[in-house]
C-alpha cells in the first residue's frame, strides 16, 4: 500500500529492486500492524478469497451438469407426480423454488463444509495460516464467492423451471422477500463456515458425516414439499436447518395468499429465525476457529504430509 | 541494495530462537517422536541450514517455526515473537516454501493465483496485479504468465511457489527442500535467486532444509546436523568437515605397485593405505592402474612416500587430495550413510562435480573402522 509508495518516492532515482518491496527497518517494525492494516488486509483477503470462485463460475462448465441440469431433473420428477395427482397448483411453484435453492445448498455442504478438508490435501490450509489475515476472512470469502456463483445457478433453475412449468408467483411484500432471501443465503453460507471449521478437525470422519446427512437434510428440509406436512419433525427442521426455513418463507411469500404452504410460522417470524440463525452460526464459527486453530496445531491438523 | 537499513531495533532479538523443542506425534502403534530437545539459534542474516535423512524431522521443526504446529515441549521465537503465542506477528514477516507444493487452485492463471495470495497479505487491488508482474519477471515466468497453474511443469510450479513467497517481503524465509525434484539448471536458478533476494536487504534470514549435501554446502553460512529428532552438531561447512579430518587423505593412481600397498603402509607418516576399486570411468578405457587410497598423519608426509615409490619401481599417473563431504560428516556422526537420499547424482550436480564424491564415503568407513581396530 503507502509503504511501497512512500518509498518509491523517497528514492526516485534507483529503481527499485524487485527484491526490496516494502522496506522495513526492522522485523519487529514489521510486525507491529496497525489495526487500519489489520481491518484492510481481512477485507481484501476476502476478496482474494472469493475470486477463484467466480473464475471457476466461467472456467468449469461441468457445473452446468451438477447444480442446473441435476436439480432441475429433480424438480422435474415432482412436478409430474403433483400433476398427475391434481395438486393445488401452488405444488409446481414449490418444487420449482425448492429445486433454485437446492443450489444453495449443494454449494455449502460441497464446497463450504468440504471445501477446507479438500483444501488441507492441497497444502492451502498451511498457506492459509501462514499469512497474516484471519482465517474468517478465508471463509467469508469462500462463503461470497460461493454465493454468487450459486444465486446465478439458482436464477437459471428458478427461471427455466418457471417457464417450462408456468409457474404463477404472486408477491405482495417484494422488500420481505428480498429480506429473507437475503437473511436465508447469510443463515446458510454461516451454517457453512461453522461446518468448514469442523472439517478441520474431524477431516475425513465429517466428511462421511455430510453424504450421510445429505439426503435427510433434502427431506426434511421440504425441497420438493411443503415442510410443514412433516409435522414435529417439519418443525424441528424449521427450527435448526436455514434451508427449511429459508424455503418456507420465501415459499408463504412467492405464493402470498395461498394456504397450501400449511405454515404456522409468518414470514417475518422467520425472517427472525433466519436473524437468530445467521448470528449463532458465524459466532460460531468464530468461536470455534479459535478453539480449533489451536487444537489443530496441537494434534498437527493443519499441516500436510508430503514425505 | 538501495535499503540501508537502521539497525535492528533490539539487537537482541535471535531470528530463530529453540530452546529443549520437542515434538511427539500421536500415532497408531505408537506415539513417534519426531524432535527430541533442539536448542538452535539463529542470527538475524545467517543462511542456516538442517541437513538430515528421511524423518530426522526438518519438517516437523519449519512447521512449529512457521506457526503450523506446536511444539509438545520447549520454546521457540522467531525474531523474538514467541511461535505459540504471536502467531500474527511471525506470519507478517515470515514465508515458506517447501518442495513440492501444491498450493493454490489449478484453475486459476500464474497471474491469478499470485494475485489471489497478494491479497492475503493486504495488498492493493491494482498494486497485487503490479507486484505480481514484478516477480514474475523476477523468477522466469513470463511465458507462463496466463497458462493455467494445473499445467505447470514441476520446476515452473516452484518458480511459482518462490514468486509466492517473496509477495510479503519477508524477514525470514523457511524453505523447505526448495530443490526438490528440480533439473539441475532450475535448481541453480532458484539457490541463485534465494541468494539475490537474501543479499538485498542486511539482516534477511533464511532457515533451509536439503537433501543435497552439496546445496547445504555451497549456499549455508551454519548448519545443523539433525537425525531422529536430534542435532547432532552445529557449525559451519568448513568447521564440520575440519572435525571428520585431521588426517591428510590422497588418492593415488600408480602404473604398478608389485609389492602390495602394506610396503606403503609402513612408511613414516603414513597411517593407513588401501588399494581402492578402480573407478569405474568408462571413458578411461580399461587402464591398467592400481588406484590408492593413502590417509598421512599430514601433507608433509607426503615426500617420504613419493620418494619411496620411485624405489619401489612405481609410477605416479595422478595425485589428488581428497576433500571430506558433508556426506563424510553425516556418516561419522550418525554412524550410517545418506544411501536412500544419494540423489545428488540426479540433482545437485550444479553444484560440485558429484563424481568428486565416491572415495571420500569409503575412506571415512575405512578409516573408522581402521581407527577402532
Ligand atoms: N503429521 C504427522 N503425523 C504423524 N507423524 C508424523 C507427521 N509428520 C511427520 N511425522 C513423523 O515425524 C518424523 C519426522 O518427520 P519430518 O517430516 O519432520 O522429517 P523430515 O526430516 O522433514 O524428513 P524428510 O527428509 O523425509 O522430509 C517422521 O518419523 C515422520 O514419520
Ligand atoms: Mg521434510
Amino acid at each position: 500500500m503507502t509503504a511501497a509508495k512512500g518509498s518509491a518516492e523517497r528514492t526516485p532515482s534507483a529503481a527499485r529492486s524487485p527484491f526490496v518491496y516494502r522496506p522495513t527497518a526492522s522485523p519487529e517494525e514489521a510486525a507491529r500492524w496497525e489495526p487500519r492494516r489489520i481491518l484492510i488486509t481481512n477485507v481484501r483477503s476476502i476478496a482474494g478469497r472469493a475470486y477463484p470462485r467466480l473464475i471457476g463460475l466461467r472456467r468449469e462448465p461441468s457445473w452446468i451438469l451438477f447444480e442446473i441440469l441435476l436439480p432441475f431433473l429433480t424438480t422435474s420428477a415432482f412436478v409430474f407426480v403433483y400433476r398427475a395427482l391434481q395438486s393445488p397448483p401452488e405444488y409446481i411453484g414449490f418444487v420449482v423454488l425448492g429445486g433454485a435453492m437446492t443450489a444453495f445448498w449443494m454449494n455449502v455442504m460441497w464446497m463450504m463444509a468440504a471445501q477446507l478438508y479438500w483444501e488441507k490435501d492441497q497444502g492451502n490450509l498451511e498457506r492459509y495460516f501462514t499469512a497474516p489475515m484471519s482465517m474468517m476472512a478465508i471463509l467469508l470469502g469462500m462463503a461470497i464467492g460461493g454465493l454468487l456463483m450459486s444465486t446465478f445457478r439458482a436464477g437459471i433453475v428458478l427461471l427455466v423451471g418457471t417457464i417450462v412449468y408456468g409457474v404463477v408467483f404472486s408477491v405482495d411484500q417484494w422488500f420481505l422477500l428480498l429480506g429473507v432471501f437475503v437473511l436465508f443465503l447469510t443463515a446458510l453460507y454461516g451454517l457453512g463456515m461453522m461446518l468448514a471449521t469442523l472439517f478441520v478437525l474431524w477431516g475425513r470422519e465429517a466428511w462421511h458425516l455430510t453424504q450421510i446427512m445429505a439426503e435427510p437434510v433434502y427431506f426434511v428440509s421440504g425441497l420438493n414439499f411443503p415442510v410443514a406436512r412433516l409435522g414435529l419433525f417439519g418443525a424441528a427442521a424449521l427450527g435448526t436447518i436455514p434451508l427449511a426455513v429459508g424455503l418456507d418463507a420465501i415459499r408463504q411469500l412467492a405464493f402470498a395468499g395461498s394456504t397450501n404452504t400449511g405454515s404456522f410460522i409468518s414470514p417475518e417470524g422467520e425472517a427472525l429465525l433466519l436473524v437468530a440463525m445467521t448470528i449463532v452460526f458465524i459466532g460460531l464459527a468464530r468461536y470455534l476457529l479459535r478453539i480449533i486453530e489451536r487444537l489443530a496445531r496441537q494434534d498437527g491438523k493443519l499441516i500436510t504430509r508430503t514425505s | 541494495m538501495p535499503v540501508s537499513p537502521t539497525p535492528l531495533h533490539s539487537a537482541a532479538a535471535l531470528a530463530i530462537d529453540a530452546r529443549n523443542v520437542g515434538r511427539v506425534y500421536k500415532a497408531k502403534p505408537n506415539p513417534i517422536v519426531a524432535l527430541d530437545g533442539i536448542d538452535l539459534t539463529v542470527r538475524p542474516g545467517e543462511l542456516f541450514g538442517l541437513l538430515g535423512p528421511n524423518g530426522a524431522g526438518k519438517t516437523t521443526l519449519i512447521k512449529i517455526l512457521t506457526t503450523l504446529l506446536l511444539p509438545s515441549s520447549g520454546t521457540a521465537s522467531v525474531f523474538g515473537f514467541d511461535v505459540e503465542r504471536q502467531t500474527s506477528q511471525i506470519r507478517r514477516i515470515m514465508n515458506i516454501v517447501s518442495g513440492g507444493e501444491q498450493s493454490g487452485y489449478g484453475l486459476l492463471q500464474v497471474r491469478e493465483q499470485l494475485w489471489m495470495f497478494s491479497q492475503f497479505y493486504g495488498l492493493g487491488v491494482r498494486e497485487g496485479w503490479r507486484r505480481v508482474d514484478e516477480l514474475i519477471d523476477l523468477v522466469g515466468l513470463q511465458e507462463q504468465r496466463v497458462q493455467k497453474v494445473s499445467q505447470l511443469s514441476t520446476g515452473q510450479r516452484q518458480k511459482l511457489n518462490f514468486a509466492r513467497g517473496l509477495l510479503n517481503d519477508p524477514w525470514i524465509f523457511f524453505l523447505d527442500e526448495p530443490t526438490l525434484g528440480l533439473d539441475v539448471s532450475a535448481a541453480r536458478a532458484t539457490r541463485e535467486l534465494t541468494l539475490a533476494w537474501q543479499a538485498a536487504v542486511p539482516g534477511r534470514t533464511i532457515l533451509l532444509t536439503s537433501h543435497y549435501m552439496a546445496e547445504v554446502d555451497e549456499m549455508c553460512d551454519r548448519l545443523a546436523i539433525v537425525d531422529r529428532g536430534r542435532i547432532l552438531a552445529i557449525g559451519t561447512p568448513a568447521e564440520l568437515k575440519h572435525r571428520v579430518q585431521s588426517e591428510s587423505i590422497f588418492r593415488l593412481e600408480l602404473d604398478r605397485l608389485d609389492r602390495g600397498v602394506g610396503a606403503l603402509a609402513r612408511l613414516p607418516g603414513v597411517i593407513s593405505a588401501a588399494s581402492v576399486a578402480g573407478n569405474d570411468n568408462g571413458a578411461d578405457g580399461e587402464r591398467n592402474t592400481i588406484l590408492v587410497k593413502l590417509v598421512l598423519v599430514d601433507d608433509g608426509a607426503l615426500g617420504p612416500v613419493v620418494s619411496a615409490l620411485a624405489g619401489l619401481d612405481a609410477h605416479i599417473v595422478s595425485l589428488q587430495k581428497s576433500e571430506p563431504s558433508l556426506e563424510d560428516v553425516f556418516v561419522e556422526l550418525v554412524g550410517r550413510g545418506f544411501e536412500d537420499d544419494l540423489t545428488v547424482h540426479q540433482n545437485g550436480t550444479g553444484l560440485r562435480s558429484a563424481g568428486s564424491r565416491p572415495a571420500d564415503e569409503e575412506s571415512v568407513a575405512e578409516e573408522l573402522a581402521g581407527r577402532s581396530r
